[in-house]
C-alpha cells in the first residue's frame, strides 16, 4: 500500500468491491438467507387452511418474520472470515474511520442478503395472496425494513463476534431491538394489501431507519473494537 | 471541584467504603415506608369504585414497573460513565442493576397478569404497557446472556454497556411502537380507576410503595455492587483491610 | 374509613382474594430473594478476598 493517504470514499470503495468479489467467489453463503426466507413464506400456507382469505391476514406476519429470522441467519457471514483471518483489525488500524468502514461493509452486506429480498417479496406476497396492488407498499416496507435489520444486526454481530457462533444470544441480543421494524413494517405491509395508504408506518420505518443509520456506526466501531481487544 | 469529587466516587476503595456506610440509610427507610404503604394499601385505602378490593394489585405491581424501568435507565447510565470515564465502579454498577431490574420485571409482568385476569378476562392482553415490559425483560436477559457469555470480565463490561447503551435508546422507541400498534388494534384496554383521579387515601400509600421500592434497590444495588467491586479489584492493597473489619 | 371488618373481610379481598393474596407472596419472593442474592454475592466476594489476602501472607512469609 502506498503510503501516500487514501480518502477515505476510495477506501470504503475498495473495502466495498473486495467484499463483493469475495463474496462473490462464494455465492452460495450469500443465497442462503434467501432461500431460508422462501422456504419460511412458504410454510405459513402450507401449515394453514388453503382459503386464501385468512392467508392475506397472516401475509403481513409471515413476510416480516420470515425478514427478521433471515437476516439473523445472514449475520453469521458479516464478521466471521474477516474477524478470524485479521482483516478487521487492519481497517481497525490502517487510520481511516473505523466506524465508516465498518458501515461500508455494512452496506454490501445489505446488498448481498437483505436486498434480495426486496426483489424476492413481491413473490412471496404474492404466493400468500397479496393483490398486485399492494406490492409498492410492500417493496417500500422491506426495503426500509431490511436496511434498518442489517444496522441492528450488525450491531449485535459486532457485539458476539468472539463468541462461538451461538445463534440464540444473537437472537436474544437482535430481536427485540428490531421489533418496531417488525410492528411498522407489517403494519405498513397490512394496509397496503387491505388496499389503504400504508405512509404513516412506512414514515414511522423510514424514521426509525434514519436513527438506526446514525447510531449504528458507532454502536459498531465500539462494539467491534473490544471484540478485538 | 465537581470533578475531584467524581473521580473519588469512581475510586473502588472509596465506593466501598461509603456504600457500606450508605446502605443502611437506604435499607431501614425502605422497610418503612414499605410498612406504611402497605399498611395504607391494603388496609386504610377505600375499594375502588368499579375493581373492588382487586385494584389493590396497583401497590406492588406499579412499584414493580416503575422499577424495572428506573433500574434499566440506572444500568445505561452508569454503562456509559464505566465506557466514557473507563470506571471500573460503574461497570460493577451496572452489573450490579441487571438481575434486580430482570427479577422485578418479570414480577410486573407476572403481577400486571393476575391484575388482568379479573379486570379484562384474560390473563394476557396485547395492550402496551405488558408488552413492552415483555420486551424489556428480554432486554434485560440480552444483557445478562451478553455479560455471561463474555469470559474477560473487561470486555464483558465494555460489550454489555454497548448494548446497553444501544438497548436505552430503543425502549421509548419501542414502547411507542408498541402503543402505536395498539391503538389500531383494540379499544385501549387501560386498567382504569373508578373514579377520574384517584383520592388521596389511594395514592399516598401508593407514593409510599414507589419511594419504598426505589429505596429498597439502592440499598440492594449498594450491597452487590461492593460484592463485584470486591471481586474485580483481585490483588489491591486496600481490600486488606476493608475486609480485615467486615463481618462474616 | 376502614373498608373491612373482620380479618376474614380483609382475607377475601372482596372477592379478589385469588389475584390480589398471589401477587403479594409473589412481591414478598421476589424482594426477600434479591436480599438473600445480594447478601450472599457480598458474602462470597469477602470471603474470597480474606482468602486470597491469607494464602498472599503465606506465601510472603514462606
Amino acid at each position: 500500500m502506498s503510503p501516500a493517504r487514501t480518502g477515505f470514499l476510495s477506501a470504503a470503495a475498495l473495502l466495498a468491491a473486495r467484499d463483493l468479489r469475495l463474496a462473490l467467489r462464494r455465492a452460495g453463503d450469500s443465497l442462503l438467507p434467501l432461500g431460508f426466507f422462501l422456504v419460511i413464506t412458504t410454510l405459513f400456507p402450507l401449515s394453514l387452511d388453503p382459503s386464501l382469505s385468512l392467508l392475506r391476514d397472516i401475509a403481513p406476519a409471515a413476510l416480516w418474520v420470515g425478514a427478521l429470522l433471515s437476516s439473523l441467519l445472514a449475520l453469521d457471514l458479516l464478521f466471521r472470515d474477516d474477524g478470524q483471518d485479521g482483516t478487521l483489525e487492519q481497517l481497525a488500524l490502517c487510520g481511516q474511520p473505523f466506524a465508516g468502514l465498518l458501515l461500508a461493509k455494512t452496506v454490501v452486506h445489505w446488498g448481498l442478503t437483505g436486498f434480495p429480498l426486496v426483489l424476492v417479496a413481491p413473490l412471496a406476497a404474492t404466493a400468500l395472496g397479496a393483490p398486485t396492488a399492494a406490492m409498492p407498499g410492500i417493496l417500500a416496507a422491506v426495503l426500509l425494513g431490511t436496511i434498518a435489520l442489517s444496522l441492528i444486526g450488525a450491531v449485535g454481530a459486532g457485539l458476539t463476534l468472539t463468541l462461538r457462533r451461538n445463534g440464540s444470544l444473537l437472537a436474544l441480543l437482535v430481536l427485540p431491538l428490531a421489533v418496531p421494524v417488525l410492528i411498522f413494517g407489517a403494519r405498513a405491509s397490512a394496509l397496503a394489501i387491505a388496499g389503504e395508504s400504508p405512509a404513516a408506518p412506512l414514515y414511522l420505518l423510514a424514521a426509525f431507519s434514519v436513527l438506526a443509520a446514525t447510531l449504528a456506526p458507532w454502536a459498531l466501531a465500539a462494539a467491534v473494537r473490544i471484540g478485538l481487544e | 471541584m465537581a470533578w475531584v469529587w467524581f473521580h473519588k466516587f469512581g475510586s473502588p476503595p472509596h465506593f466501598y467504603r461509603l456504600a457500606t456506610r450508605l446502605t443502611p440509610w437506604f435499607g431501614w427507610p425502605a422497610l418503612l415506608l414499605g410498612v406504611a404503604g402497605l399498611i395504607g394499601g391494603l388496609w386504610l385505602a377505600p375499594p375502588d369504585y368499579q375493581q373492588g378490593d382487586g385494584f389493590r394489585i396497583i401497590y406492588v405491581h406499579a412499584p414493580a414497573a416503575w422499577l424495572s424501568l428506573m433500574v434499566y435507565t440506572v444500568m445505561a447510565l452508569s454503562a456509559a460513565v464505566g465506557l466514557i470515564w473507563r470506571m471500573n465502579v460503574a461497570h460493577a454498577v451496572a452489573a450490579s442493576c441487571a438481575p434486580i431490574g430482570a427479577s422485578f420485571t418479570a414480577l410486573a409482568l407476572v403481577t400486571g397478569m393476575l391484575w388482568g385476569r379479573p379486570m379484562w378476562g384474560t390473563y394476557w392482553e396485547w395492550d402496551p404497557r405488558l408488552t413492552s415490559e415483555l420486551l424489556l425483560l428480554f432486554l434485560y436477559l440480552g444483557y445478562m446472556g451478553l455479560r455471561n457469555a463474555i469470559d474477560d470480565t473487561a470486555r464483558a463490561d465494555r460489550a454489555s454497556a454497548v448494548l446497553a447503551i444501544v438497548g436505552v435508546v430503543n425502549v421509548p422507541i419501542i414502547h411507542y411502537s408498541v402503543i402505536w400498534w395498539n391503538s389500531l388494534h383494540q379499544a385501549p384496554s387501560v386498567m382504569k380507576f373508578g373514579q377520574p383521579t384517584m383520592p388521596a387515601a389511594m395514592l399516598v400509600p401508593l407514593l409510599l410503595m414507589l419511594a419504598a421500592f426505589t429505596l429498597f434497590f439502592v440499598a440492594l444495588l449498594l450491597t452487590r455492587a461492593r460484592g463485584e467491586v470486591l471481586r474485580r479489584e483481585r490483588n489491591a492493597r486496600w481490600i486488606d483491610e476493608a475486609v480485615a473489619g467486615a463481618r462474616s | 374509613m376502614t373498608s373491612t371488618h373482620s380479618i376474614a373481610q380483609f382475607l377475601a379481598m372482596g372477592g379478589y382474594a385469588v389475584y390480589v393474596w398471589p401477587c403479594y407472596v409473589l412481591t414478598a419472593l421476589v424482594v426477600g430473594l434479591n436480599l438473600a442474592a445480594a447478601r450472599r454475592l457480598l458474602r462470597q466476594a469477602q470471603l474470597e478476598a480474606r482468602r486470597r489476602i491469607e494464602t498472599r501472607k503465606s506465601t510472603a512469609s514462606s
